[in-house]
């Protein structure tokens, strides 16, 4: 069987792996809100669904501060250390750096 | 006094040789020697091996121990899968590199004093470099050359808190650090160095990504875990770790939202996993340290797979960053599932390696009731699926079409990563095989229902949202700054400045100096010159004269 050719059978089938996801997602909050849980140290482990809520705030959290600090203080363009692959100079001998 | 074979002997001996040989012959011994390693280390039998004086101190070069053994047994496993990898690299230096690379970091791990230790910690950082080095352009020389300074610098810590223990101690034996003096926190800072705790973790991000292809295996794997065992050995318990864990793993994951270069997403990557290590280690009880060893391990594979899917990438497309990849899982199918496997392990979706050790980690921080740890290394968690499970293999195998047509990687590639992700497996499947290398006997079940339950919902909602904010997870042709902006640009800048200023100050001084000594010399000519007053020949008279005069006004000052 062609591995490539399987990958992209499914590739074209994302609609319908998407519909199925979000029955896996439903189902997993579903299960979590039935089954009672058995760990109670902290207070947020008994509430159903809590890992589902829980994913997606530290997902958007992680990308919205990383960004953030990316723009405000971190990016800097590719060049900025003078150290690119096609420069002639000996690394010891970097150019004066172009501030960003 | 019981002897055995050093595994790092096998290694030495192995690196030798291995520049006498050539083709076949040469492939069939750097196989040879890691496989030799593996039953080596896997048939030790546990006690102190080589025990003798020297100028009155102490030396236990080799002490097998159930912790020593666990670090040992998946650095030899790694150094064969590395091998497989490497096997059609002809460069005999990296091959030389790598196995005295991976001889010197089980003698680490085997180091019974501080002294055999601190020897092999410098071995491990000059064959290292070359594994940077040989990747053979300008990038990698710089990055190596950092590499080295900033191993010297945590080297010379290391070197100063043995000579200060010593003196404290009277001995040199590697156990658990006493004190909390200098001393402690001077070995402390040569191993956080290692570890790559921030902020002395830079070297890491900055070097990893320049090494070469196969060198990154190997890198990936040895020194940050060498440092983790020695962490353990040394330092439990000590509080402060718990939290510098944390920000580590935090750290990571949010530079890894920055990375564009892949293998420089997963070197942050790296820093992040060591987060849960270190916050294990300063936890210190029995679960937190065996979830310690325990994710070492599984990460040393995962890791070393999720690199070796990588530079699959880049040595077949010559491309290493996500804004130029894309579109190429029809073309490398093989590396795609491959790498996955290894992404679901770093990422601890149940059933893969990452899982049954991670969540120890994560279940000791809960013991203790650690809320903010607990939730911290959670968030981390999610992030650590977004970036290695989400958006390195959508934006290089899925994402915009980037025109490449690479063929699958080479057959010995795929081997290497086959073995690294039937591990992951095997060990997610069965995590009794790992629980019985632990240095304490383990009491813990990662397949509770709970945990399963939870591990999959922060794991997929994470997902939801990274395909909700996809159009802003791409990567852009920017680098970020780190701690190494502090001596790649702050320093050199502060040194161009000081050579700016104090030369011009330097040179102010010295027109003044000369100024002053043409002043002086010119008067000096003036007066003693061959014109000069001073020196003008007087007629004997006029000083008879003078003579005269003065001895009036001798005679009048005393007796007037």
């Amino acid at each position: 069987m062609n591995l490539g050719k399987l990958l992209e059978a499914l590739v074209a089938r994302k609609t319908l792996l998407t519909r199925l996801m979000w029955v896996v997602l439903a189902g997993l909050v579903i299960a979590d809100v039935m089954i009672p849980s058995k760990y109670n140290r902290f207070p947020w482990e008994s509430i159903g669904g809590f890992g589902a809520f829980y994913g997606f705030f530290s997902c958007v959290l992680i990308v919205v501060v990383s960004k953030g600090l990316g723009y405000l203080a971190l990016y800097r363009e590719e060049d900025y250390y003078g150290e690119q692959d096609n420069d002639a100079g000996a690394p010891g001998e970097q150019q004066e750096p172009r501030d960003a | 006094m019981p002897e055995a074979l050093h595994p790092a002997a096998l290694l030495f001996i192995g690196a030798l040789v291995a520049p006498l040989l050539r083709g076949r012959a040469r492939q069939g011994w750097l196989l040879l020697i890691p496989a030799l390693v593996i039953y080596v280390v896997f048939t030790l039998v546990p006690g102190e091996y080589g025990v003798r004086e020297t100028i009155g101190i102490a030396l236990t070069p080799m002490r097998v121990d159930s912790l020593s053994l666990v670090f040992a047994s998946v650095f030899a496993i790694v150094t064969l899968i590395g091998a497989i990898y490497a096997l059609h690299v002809d460069d005999v230096v990296q091959h030389v590199a790598a196995l005295l690379y991976a001889g010197a970091a089980l003698g680490v791990v085997f180091a019974g004093d501080l002294i055999t230790l601190y020897i092999f910690w410098e071995i491990m950082v000059f064959t290292a470099v070359w594994l940077i080095w040989r990747r053979g352009n300008i990038v990698s020389l710089a990055a190596g050359y950092r590499y080295i300074l900033v191993h010297a610098a945590g080297g010379m810590a290391l070197a100063a808190g043995i000579v200060l223990y010593y003196l404290q101690t009277g001995s040199v034996t590697f156990d658990v650090i006493e004190g909390g003096g200098l001393a402690f926190y001077l070995i402390l800072i040569g191993f956080m160095v290692n570890a790559a705790v921030p902020p002395l973790h830079a070297w890491l991000a900055d070097a990893y990504p320049e090494a070469t292809v196969t060198g990154a295996i190997y890198l990936s794997a040895l020194t940050t875990k060498a440092a983790v065992y020695t962490l353990i050995r040394g330092y439990p318990g000590t509080e402060m770790l718990v939290w510098l864990g944390v920000v580590m793993a935090l750290w990571g994951v949010v530079y890894a939202v920055l990375a564009n270069d892949i293998r420089r997403l997963l070197a942050y990557h790296i820093i992040s996993q060591v987060g849960y290590m270190v916050a294990g280690v300063g936890m210190g009880t029995i679960i937190a340290l065996n979830g310690t060893a325990a994710h070492a391990f599984t990460h040393i594979l995962y890791k070393a797979l999720l690199f070796m899917g990588a530079g699959a990438v880049i040595h077949m497309t010559g491309k290493a960053k996500l804004t130029e990849l894309g579109g190429i899982y029809r073309y490398m199918p093989v590396t795609l599932v491959l790498y996955m496997i290894g992404a679901f392990s770093i990422s601890a979706f149940p059933l893969f390696s990452g899982f049954v050790s991670k969540t120890m980690v994560v279940e000791a921080a809960a013991l203790d009731g650690r809320a903010w740890v607990w939730l911290l290394l959670s968030l981390a968690s999610a992030g650590t699926f977004l970036h290695t499970g989400l958006k390195l293999p959508w934006f290089t195998f899925f994402g915009a079409d980037s025109g490449l047509r690479p063929k699958e990687a080479p057959l010995n590639m795929l081997i290497a990563m086959g073995i690294a992700a039937f591990l992951c497996v095997f060990i997610g499947v069965y995590p009794a095989w790992l629980y019985a290398m632990l240095p304490a006997p383990v009491e813990y079940d990662a397949y509770t229902t709970g945990h399963v339950l939870w591990e999959l919902q922060l794991l997929l909602f994470a997902g939801v949202g990274f395909f909700m904010l996809l159009k802003h997870l791409g990567g852009e042709p920017k680098i970020s700054v780190d701690t190494d902006w502090v001596y790649r640009r702050a320093l050199p800048a502060t040194a161009r400045g000081v050579q700016r200023v104090g030369g011009a100050a330097w040179r102010a001084l010295l027109d003044a100096v000369i100024g002053r000594v043409r002043a002086v010399s010119a008067s000096v000519s003036a007066h003693h010159g061959p014109q000069g007053l001073l020196s003008r020949t007087w007629p004997t008279g006029s000083m008879l004269l003078w003579m005269a005069v003065l001895l009036a006004l001798f005679l009048i000052i005393r007796y007037a």
